[in-house]
């Protein structure tokens, strides 16, 4: 029974954490229709950073700074495909190779930090916590404020005029223009306000296990897809928090049933192969069934 | 007004399909001016259109509205005084936003964070009451359950809400079915002549080019070649347009969609 209700724990602790990603997402790929491929390296680049100004001795402001270099990161991204001409996908590819020599570099030419013996906002409320019946769950609690946050935050931005334009950018851009708005402008703050929680999703992910490494966010681009995709199955429609809130649903079923899975000996390494048929699966079913049922009605009336 | 001089727009230039579609195009349009312009397939009518609204930067000459150069100003600046409607009624809303959400990008105005406030649903609700479509009731539903008709009355009084110096409709109710197009059409002229705005049309039907309106433009190949106005226009039937096309072109008006009646 305490097997399971740790597995449980640890699923929604990573859930959680990986779902600001998932709500990163939830911006870029549903509302701007941007598929922002540099997704994995602004992890990692929110990781390194992270970890850099909590090994400084800043646990607070190393989240602050986490979700800066992503709105810098964003920022890069999207300038290059609004204003120089770089394709989208490519856009996202060429930065994401980029960041792999700047998250070295950030890590002062190593690619591997340890933060054992470092304050983090984990350790702080770990602290906090002691001695009070919550002192087991302080990761939870943690991972829950910043899902909350973001949650609230992105259903107050949405609805203002700045977020109306974003959502409407992804939905017909020629009706931004013609509102006056620059669809390139609501493209550029949209990606950096994106990649922010993608930046803090990275620096939590890393400060909760204690160490980073360059290769913490390979994949997370695929696995926040398909946790997205998942998301969309429980709340495809309604406001923006019943959305956001599915897509944060999304990724802690995806940490479940993986979880799960790994206690029936799969082995860890399988995760992104699973993300993957996931996200092909999400896409290919919708597709296959109203092609091939339209097909196969035609030749019924051959 | 709106004052073009000579310009000149060739796509594709020095390849096999260069084509010019604006050729030393000039027009003077007054305040308050409704006008109407026919014209064969490829006469370079939505190319005009575009070249105003700043789709594309024109090769020479100039565009003057309202005593300002707009001839280097990006597409999303001029939108700020020049409304537009297309043929397609989706271009002109986006589908997964509610109504109420369209109009308010539409209305602008207040900082980039504000919000939609209770005084601005009660502007939107008696607006969309004009439009005798019921859509007011139905301020919180998604832009894509409307009809064709729907959105594209929605679409007018969203590029109108802010009276624009200037209105584009490019043969707004020519996907419409004749009906919808019918009221679409009225309230087209309720609106421009109650804010008394300067209007351009695109029409496909000779019988309302000459009905509608104060002006009446024939173009051919990127040109002006007839325009209309007062006691020359007032007596004029469609086949006195097709036989002046015919005298100054050599050629029969052959728009596929051209409603001689």
């Amino acid at each position: 029974m305490s097997m399971l209700v740790s597995l449980v724990q640890t699923a929604l602790e990573l859930g959680l954490i990986s779902s600001l990603t998932v709500l990163a997402l939830f911006l870029s790929y549903s509302m701007l229709n941007v598929c922002d491929l540099s997704t994995d390296g602004c992890f990692t680049l929110g990781a390194t950073v992270g970890a850099v100004v909590a090994l400084s001795g800043h646990p607070y402001l190393s989240i602050i700074a986490a979700m800066t270099a992503g709105v810098i990161s964003g920022f890069v991204t999207a300038i290059l495909q609004t204003r120089l001409g770089v394709d989208s996908l490519l856009a996202g590819i060429v930065v994401n190779t980029g960041l792999y020599s700047v998250n070295i570099a950030v890590m002062g030419n190593a690619s591997l930090l340890n933060l054992n013996r470092t304050d983090t906002v984990f350790s702080k409320a770990k602290e906090a916590l002691a001695g009070t019946p919550l002192s087991g769950q302080y990761k939870l609690i943690i991972a829950a404020v910043a899902v909350i946050f973001t949650i609230a935050f992105l259903s107050l931005f949405l609805t203002t005029r700045l977020g109306l334009a974003i959502r409407a950018t992804g939905d017909n851009p020629d009706m931004v223009r013609s509102s006056s708005v620059d669809p390139a402008f609501t493209t550029i703050v949209g990606l950096c306000v994106a990649n922010a929680f993608t930046g803090l999703s990275g620096a939590l992910l890393s400060q909760s296990q204690k160490s980073v490494n360059i290769d913490l966010g390979t994949g997370m681009v695929t696995i926040a897809l398909a946790s997205l995709l998942i998301g969309g199955v429980f709340a495809a429609k309604g406001s923006i928090a019943v959305r956001a809130m599915g897509a944060v649903a999304g990724a802690v079923v995806f940490r479940l049933v993986y979880t799960i899975a790994l206690r029936f000996n799969m082995p860890a390494f399988m995760l992104k192969l699973v993300s993957s048929v996931i996200v092909v699966a999400a896409i290919a079913i919708p597709y296959m069934r109203s092609h091939y049922s339209n097909l196969y009605k035609r030749k019924q009336r051959v | 007004m709106l004052s073009i001089s000579h310009i000149n727009k060739t796509f594709d230039p020095g390849t096999a399909s260069e084509k010019q579609a604006l050729s030393d195009l000039s027009l003077e349009v007054a305040d308050g001016d409704f006008i109407n312009i026919i014209g064969a397939n490829g006469a370079g009518k939505s190319t005009l259109f575009a070249a105003i609204a700043g789709d594309f930067m024109t090769d020479s000459g100039s565009i003057v509205l309202d005593g300002e150069d707009i001839t280097f100003e990006s597409d999303h600046k001029r939108a700020r005084v020049i409304g537009r409607l297309f043929q397609d009624p989706m271009r002109g809303s986006a589908p997964g936003m509610t109504i109420e959400e369209n109009l308010a990008l539409a209305a602008g105005g207040g900082g980039w964070l504000s919000r939609i406030s209770a005084k601005d649903k009660e502007i939107f609700r008696e607006r969309l009451k004009r439009l005798n479509m019921g859509l007011e009731d139905r301020m919180q539903h998604e832009v894509g359950l409307l009809s064709g008709g729907q959105r594209q009355a929605l679409a007018l009084m969203m590029a109108t809400f802010n009276p624009p110096k200037l209105l584009l409709l490019d043969e707004h109710t020519a996907a419409l079915d004749p009906g919808t197009a019918e009221k679409v059409l009225s309230l087209t002229k309720e609106i421009v002549e109650g804010e008394g705005l300067t209007c351009l049309m695109i029409t496909h039907n000779m019988h309302q080019a000459l009905e509608l309106g104060n002006r009446t433009l024939m173009m051919d190949n990127g040109r002006v070649i007839y325009d209309l106005s007062g006691e020359k226009r007032k007596g004029l039937s469609v086949e006195d347009l097709t036989a002046l096309f015919k005298e100054s072109t050599g050629r029969v008006f052959d728009n596929d969609r051209m409603l001689l009646s």
